[in-house]
């Protein structure tokens, strides 16, 4: 992690220098980053991709304003949420947007789907269509407020206090969010992924 | 035993996370060697995790990347004129 860090420092110093061509370097580890960060506040590919663009343009653009007091990856993150917010603004009306920040207010019933028993749902599920589909639009289902600190956190795997810095928000509240989003996507997903793709039978001597 | 369960739930989150301290994460655990709901919630919300966080899931749109530096190449030879 020191590693990577101090070689970053190091391109953004010869990025400023005038060794413009390094930005495509400087950016690469973070592509996936930037679009799902906007993937999850405008919920739309199109959209999320022409916003990253501008997202990375701004970021090359105001590189000189980066002092390295927030990692790069969080300050790049920043950058990815303004563009995004400054889009949603654009598209949704003011009371629409109000609607949405409301949501944690709201008392919601954040209890997991009960069960006696999980058998591990291995990776080549994933293979499936219906499989990626429905943890997909889980995601999306999720209040905008949520599914913003779960995508930082768990998709990206920032930290509670990278998320936190990246949105704006005390380490608490991220905790809280994260907490929600994750009770969430269990209740919605247990019953789904239990019905529709049961860990390899027989495993156990099962076969039907 | 209900509220005790309830107790679990609410930790469940900073508990994957290993952000409890070591009391209530001996508390959670000696409670999750007997019951066998919080055992499999737990181990659901795990899985539905590393499902969600897989790379397959949320698949980047086909020639992103390529498009993106195309994009990043233009601004990189000067910047636009805008007269």
């Amino acid at each position: 992690m020191k590693m990577k860090e101090t070689n970053e420092a190091g391109l953004i110093a010869r990025i400023l220098g005038g060794e413009k061509e390094l930005f495509h370097e400087l950016i690469r580890p973070y592509e996936r980053m930037v679009y799902l960060t906007l993937f999850s506040i405008v919920k739309n590919e199109a959209d999320a991709e022409d916003g990253a663009q501008e997202a990375v343009i701004s970021a090359y653009r105001h590189l000189s304003s980066f002092r390295g007091e927030a990692k790069f990856s969080t300050w790049l993150t920043m950058i990815a949420i303004n563009e995004g917010r400054k889009r949603l603004r654009k598209a949704k009306s003011a009371a629409e947007e109000s609607i949405e920040e409301e949501a944690e207010e709201r008392e919601g019933d954040y209890t997991p789907a009960p069960l006696t028993d999980w058998r591990e749902i291995p990776l080549e599920t994933l293979e499936r269509k219906e499989i990626r589909e429905a943890l997909r639009s889980a995601v999306a289902e999720l209040p905008g407020i949520y599914r913003q600190v779960f995508t930082l956190r768990d998709l990206e795997e920032l930290n509670v206090e990278e998320t936190a810095q990246a949105l704006g928000i005390s380490a608490n509240v991220v905790k809280v969010r994260l907490h929600r989003a994750r009770i969430l996507l269990q209740k919605r997903l247990v019953p789904f992924l239990k019905t529709t793709a049961p860990a390899r039978r027989g495993f156990f001597g099962r076969a039907s | 035993m209900k509220l005790e369960c309830k107790h679990v739930w609410e930790h469940i989150s900073e508990y994957i996370d290993k952000s409890v301290d070591a009391q209530l994460r001996e508390e959670i655990e000696r409670h999750l060697e007997h019951c066998e709901i919080c055992a499999a919630i737990l181990d659901s919300t795990r899985n539905i995790l590393v499902l969600t966080a897989d790379e397959r899931t949320f698949e980047l749109p086909v020639g992103y990347s390529k498009r993106l530096h195309e994009r990043l190449a233009k601004e990189l030879e000067g910047p636009e004129e805008d007269s």
